[in-house]
């Protein structure tokens, strides 16, 4: 390759709203229910139903435009978005073109060299989701669950601002980590509650135009997100050198098997027909509203990383991460809010906790543990009443299924035995079987002390205290 | 008739409207979606300069409802429209993009 490419993307994300209702109708959102049983005559497109806006979606859309630095529309509207494909009952979407109720934001994100770039948002605008298709292969026809019609979405349209796979998922971590801190979503690519669309063109470094963009679908991790724009990048640059012209397509990518391919055929033209939802009201934000939602916003990262900094001795690399996910900074919070040490919360999040959620795939919002059981544990520690590696194992279990600490210790004996006589007793019975390493610690080789402590928590069922043993150890020699 | 619709156009909205039109229907249509045009050109003859795009009929705004759980379990009722079933859901043509 001759020429210098640079990579051109701007990113559509759809977040679905953690409302209790649907956005046009009072149907449970609630996720798991069998299919058709979370739906009524709004949204499943009857003719004569009327939808009315949820309120909650209105406030929450407005929120996350407060947080992205948007101009907040003062005059809003919804449209109709029309086309044709069975997880769209009505035959068209409502969604908002004309007077999206956020426009112009931006957010900061760190680049790849380390510097600061803000990441423009054109527009935020509330829709609507359709059903879910599912293929049943076995008789060659679709089944529709109408169950997800109807859930809101907010659609966060960014300006073409970004550069690199690096960038892109900066843009994504800093959207998820703010619209976690408002609670208006949780956030989760892999069950679909941000979806992610990339818009990506390359272009010649220097040149003042764009070049011919596609949009690739079916993006659902960021590891997915990253491959997808190596490999379009990739594609687009191959079919300029080869003298080529990139088509502006839709294409869906296929991870398993590392390339996109094409969606739509041509002849389906995508003209969307837009216009005013007559049945819907126009929406006006008054300055009261607006100050209400305002006065409402939580304490966002940086407040909370400098609040941190002030209140708690722990180092900056662990309030970096606590509160760069919002459930672990309220797990942190309210565990210490319990009476638990700050800095030994913070080890327990930095150390098990994350290690465990790395192993296991769980996500921080999924964590099941309470705060209260681990304030528990802690205490448990703190006064010896189970040595580390004991507390580590009842950690896993309450990482499982968020057991009560003490009871569970309680019930399978697992507390430190300190019992003063048992523990010589034993410690006497293993000296007295280990003649060899009695006489080289005599001799002077520090290591067989280690060698005797361990056999003796063997021997107490690591039950025993490893600072009380080496003590007695030391004494009875 | 001023607004004379093209082939092309005809086939086009055919194509949105998912559509298959056989000729003489194409002709009828042409006709019948030129004379719909030139009734709404006649807006074009007013001077519309100081007047507001209307959007809604009433001038009311702000109409919402709370976020609460209203509606219950109608799956019976919403299937009993359905031409075909199974499984709880609606079967279509197989669909896929």
């Amino acid at each position: 390759m001759s020429k210098q490419y640079e990579t051109v993307i701007g990113l559509e994300v759809h977040v679905e709203l953690a409302t209790k209702t649907k956005i046009f109708c009072g149907c449970s959102t609630a996720f798991g229910a069998a299919p058709n049983t979370q739906t009524c005559p709004v949204c499943t497109g009857m003719p004569g139903s009327l939808p009315v806006l949820n309120k909650q979606v209105l406030e929450y859309a407005i929120a996350v435009g407060l947080a992205t630095n948007c101009d907040i529309t003062r005059y809003a509207k919804f449209d109709r978005k029309n086309y044709f494909y069975p997880d769209n009952p009505q035959n068209y979407q409502i969604s908002q073109l004309y007077l999206p109720i956020c426009r112009n934001g931006g957010v900061e994100i760190e680049t790849d060299q380390g510097g600061k770039k803000i990441v423009g948002i054109h527009e935020i605008h509330m829709e609507e989701d359709a059903g879910k298709l599912i293929h049943d292969e076995w008789e060659d026809c679709s089944l529709v669950d109408y169950n997800r019609s109807g859930v809101p979405l907010i659609e966060i349209v960014s300006e073409p601002d970004m550069r690199s796979a690096g960038e892109v998922i900066a843009y994504l971590e800093k959207l998820r980590q703010v619209i976690q801190y408002l609670g208006a979503s949780d956030c989760k690519l892999q069950e679909g509650s941000m979806r992610a669309d990339v818009n990506l063109s390359v272009r010649e470094v220097g040149a003042e135009t764009f070049g011919t963009r596609t949009e690739m679908k079916n993006l659902n991790s960021f590891k997915a997100i990253t491959r997808a724009i190596e490999g379009e990048t990739e594609r687009q640059i191959d079919l300029i050198e080869a003298g080529e012209s990139v088509v502006q397509e839709t294409r869906r990518w296929d991870d398993a098997k590392g390339e996109s391919y094409a969606m739509r055929s041509k002849e389906d033209a995508q003209d969307y027909r837009y216009f005013p939802d007559p049945d819907l009201t126009p929406v006006s934000v008054s300055e009261d509203m607006l100050e209400e939602i305002r006065a409402r916003q939580p304490e966002f990262r940086t407040e909370k990383m400098a609040r941190y900094r002030e209140e708690f001795d722990i180092p900056d690399y662990d309030i970096e991460i606590i509160t760069g996910e919002k459930p672990l900074a309220d797990l942190f919070e309210a565990a210490v809010a319990l009476g638990a040490q700050p800095k030994k919360v913070s080890n327990w999040i930095m150390g098990e906790t994350l290690r465990l959620m790395k192993e296991r795939e769980v996500d921080a919002s999924d964590l099941r543990f309470s705060p209260e059981n681990l304030a528990k544990l802690i205490s448990l520690t703190d006064t010896k009443q189970i040595n580390s590696s004991v507390a580590k194992e009842v950690f896993e279990v309450m990482f499982a299924e968020n057991v009560d600490p003490e009871q569970y210790v309680e019930e399978k004996g697992l507390k430190t035995v300190n019992d003063e006589g048992a523990l010589k007793k034993t410690i006497e019975e293993v000296i007295a079987a280990n003649p060899q390493s009695v006489e080289d610690y005599r001799n002077g080789k520090e290591k067989a002390i280690g060698f005797l402590v361990g056999q003796t928590m063997k021997a107490m069922k690591g039950k025993a205290d490893p600072g009380a043993v080496n003590q007695m150890l030391r004494e009875l020699l | 008739m001023a607004n004379n619709i093209s082939d092309e156009t005809i086939e086009y909205v055919g194509i949105l409207a998912k559509l298959e039109l056989s000729d003489e229907e194409k002709e009828q249509a042409k006709s019948d979606m030129g004379r719909m045009l030139d009734y709404i050109d006649k807006l074009g003859e007013l001077d519309t300069t100081d007047v507001e795009p209307m959007s809604h009929v009433f001038s009311v705004e702000n109409v919402f409802r709370e976020d609460v759980v209203t509606n219950g379990d109608e799956r019976e009722r919403l299937l009993s429209n359905a031409p075909q079933e199974k499984d709880g859901m609606f079967v279509v043509p197989r669909t896929f993009e």
